[in-house]
């Protein structure tokens, strides 16, 4: 049974804790030792690494969103790549529109890709995306409605477990196939790629890529908290109602689809804003990021981080990605077998994740177990003043 | 049909013409269902059933295995729509045409059958997410308990017994405490009829007594619904009996008048 860590439990107060000191560390240390520490010094982090660490964080949000549906919500969305390469396409969109005329081209009106197929004229859904402003509203905008809609059909039809994650995985593969047509005038095959500049800000700089580390960190943690804020209120009580005991939760009048749309759309814009942060960090988005693997991918970082702790998801994104970076850097014929082993691995051995692990560890050790009964009482006597959750 | 229930002539005007044999006076029926019919892959699980529940009253409703009594609830509470027949609420509100959520906001209560109760969250969030009243998402995001709801809770945890375990997991308790405290989640809904589910299944002697008691008491304020097996349970209500049998009503009336009844005998006591 997975146990809901909302108010008072032992390392959700000291987890949320630990996890928003480290964002906010991080934001500002990892920048300061890049850009102010000599190249020589033993702290000092080189650029491409703060980008690298930025990408982990974009992965994190990303596996932050799904922790919110799939651990509170028991909505498991195996589809969720395609709200981040969503949020990811609306932000490459801009970052196309200020290339400018510095294109191979040279053509001040039209993206490389454009002039290459002849086109004559920006299409209209291109209209807006030189205003950054407009592209920042599409990032959230975008992934939303078509979660809204989506989650309309499926959460009204009543389309639960196994189902509902099967019909995710074809709407990415679905959007996968799209976003491949040249015709669709998203760049095709190759994607949106050989971005200049965010803001005026030259991408390739030190500063701008610290500064968009600065930015991803600072993000995270106002989507965590955003994400606890709602898990600690009553809505976060009965998603996990939901989670547990959906039929139950109808009886009591909750409108359960309503519940479900509401959680499905924030999470889908969580994803593409971690998306849009994903695309200046790495300078490409392409087609390849619908794919169904992907999305598989974001559920076995949340499974080994621990599903329904929030930060646990964060946790197993960072982990699984540096390994992912070790590994197909040192060994890259066996990443794939290793992320295949780890997630058996992870559900033999630790089924509730690191976190999970951890927390159910702690109350066995003397000291944990003092620990865990006050949290224990504490929560009672918050529960009779009606304040739980706070 | 029992005779034992008040008869008077339908008022003119009612929300629909009754059958001759089944006039009630609708201003006092709470829960009113007309020759209801539902099958699944041809087979009756309700067959024409007519039942009348008066506001106020406490219903005992056995039968054997199979006689329709879930379904009849499933009805009742929107699970289930019916092939056939008519389900008003309150006199006028058509049942068959809403929703289980819809149903429930109405003032409709369900225990079910095997405690349902949220496990992985504390007695008190499951009393506070039953009690009456908002159901959006955006007031839940804001929402705060005020005094009056906080003694709300304190009342029902000491009708329910559970005040010593406010805090504990609803996992964590006896079979016993998750069967009071989903009767505790429907005093907190606070509806005008409440459908319990055999409410005595599996639970001690002591138990059982203990919850005759308290559904006697809740039936004080509330027209109460009650299915069960435990003739012993029923005995303890003391109140009006249906029987189903097939899915349709068998006979009706008090416990002493069904345990002579020679059909009765027939399907289900003298077995």
């Amino acid at each position: 049974m997975l146990l809901s860590r909302d108010s008072g439990r032992l390392l959700s107060p000291l987890g949320a804790k630990i996890t928003l000191a480290v964002l906010l560390g991080v934001a500002v240390l990892v920048p300061l030792s890049n850009l102010a520490l000599p190249a020589g010094s033993t702290f000092h982090i080189p650029t491409y690494l703060v980008s690298l660490l930025g990408k982990y964080l974009c992965f994190a949000l990303l596996a932050l969103s799904v922790d919110l549906i799939w651990g509170f919500c028991g909505i498991l969305s195996l589809g969720h790549g395609a709200f981040f390469a969503l949020g990811g396409y609306a932000m490459g969109m801009y970052l196309m529109r200020q290339i400018g005329e510095r294109g191979v081209y040279g053509n001040p009106d039209l993206p490389d890709f454009m002039v290459f197929l002849n086109w004559k004229e920006l299409p209209w859904y291109w209209y807006g995306f030189d205003s950054f402003p407009f592209a920042l509203l599409m990032v959230v905008l975008v992934p939303g409605a078509l979660a809204l809609v989506f989650g309309w059909f499926a959460f009204r039809s009543r389309v639960t477990g196994v189902y509902l994650s099967i019909i995710t995985q074809a709407m990415t593969f679905a959007l996968l196939l799209a976003f491949f047509r040249n015709d669709m005038g998203f760049g095709g095959n190759n994607g949106l790629t050989d971005f200049k500049d965010l803001l005026g800000l030259d991408l390739q700089a030190g500063t701008t890529r610290a500064g968009l580390f600065a930015a991803t960190a600072l993000v995270l943690a106002l989507a965590y908290l955003l994400c606890r804020w709602i898990i600690c209120s009553k809505v976060g009580r009965v998603l996990i109602a939901i989670r547990d005991a959906e039929s139950r939760t109808r009886f009591l009048g909750y409108r359960v689809e309503v519940y479900k749309l509401f959680v499905f759309t924030v999470s889908a814009m969580l994803a593409g804003v971690a998306g849009a942060l994903y695309v200046p960090q790495v300078g490409i988005i392409n087609p390849s990021e619908f794919s169904p693997a992907n999305s598989i991918e974001i559920v076995i970082w949340v499974a080994v981080g621990g599903r329904g702790y929030l930060h646990g998801a964060i946790l197993g994104a960072v982990l699984v990605n540096y390994a992912k970076t070790y590994l197909t850097g040192a060994a890259p014929d066996i990443w794939l077998f290793f992320l295949g082993g780890l997630f058996i691995a992870v559900t033999v051995l630790l089924p509730k994740g690191i976190v999970g692990s951890l927390d159910q560890g702690l109350g066995r050790l003397p000291w944990g177990a003092r620990w865990r009964r006050s949290a224990k009482a504490e929560e009672g006597a918050a529960g009779v003043r009606g304040v739980a959750g706070e | 049909m029992s005779d034992a229930v008040s008869e008077t002539v339908v008022p003119e005007g009612a929300a629909r013409p009754l059958s001759p044999e089944s006039k009630r006076s609708l201003a006092d029926t709470i829960l009113y269902m007309d020759g209801v019919s539902v099958s699944f892959d041809g087979f009756k699980a309700l067959n024409d059933l007519s039942l009348y529940v008066t506001e106020g009253e406490l219903r005992a409703i056995i039968g054997p295995n199979g006689a329709g009594k879930t379904t009849m609830m499933d009805v009742i509470t929107g699970k289930t729509r019916p092939d056939s027949g008519a389900v008003f609420f309150n006199g006028n509100v058509d049942l068959t045409k809403l929703d289980e959520a819809a149903i429930a906001n109405l003032g409709i209560g369900r225990k079910f059958q095997k405690p349902t109760v949220f496990e992985s969250q504390s007695v008190f969030a499951n009393l506070e997410l039953a009690q009456k009243g908002g159901r959006g998402v955006f007031t839940g995001l804001f929402a705060r308990l005020n005094g009056e709801q906080r003694d709300h809770i304190d009342r029902v945890l000491e009708r329910i017994a559970l005040t010593d375990h406010v805090g504990r997991l609803a996992g964590d308790l006896s079979h016993g405490q998750k069967q009071w405290l989903e009767i505790g989640m429907l005093l907190m809904q606070d509806p005008d009829l409440l459908l319990v589910d055999e409410p005595a299944a599996g639970m001690t002697d002591a138990e059982t007594a203990k919850t005759a008691e308290m559904l006697q008491e809740i039936a004080r304020d509330h027209s109460v619904v009650v299915v069960e097996h435990d003739m012993e349970f029923i005995k303890a209500l003391n109140c009006h009996v249906t029987v189903l049998h097939e899915g349709s009503v068998l006979a009706e009336g008090s416990l002493e008048s069904l345990q002579s009844n020679h059909d009765v005998i027939e399907v289900y006591l003298g077995r």
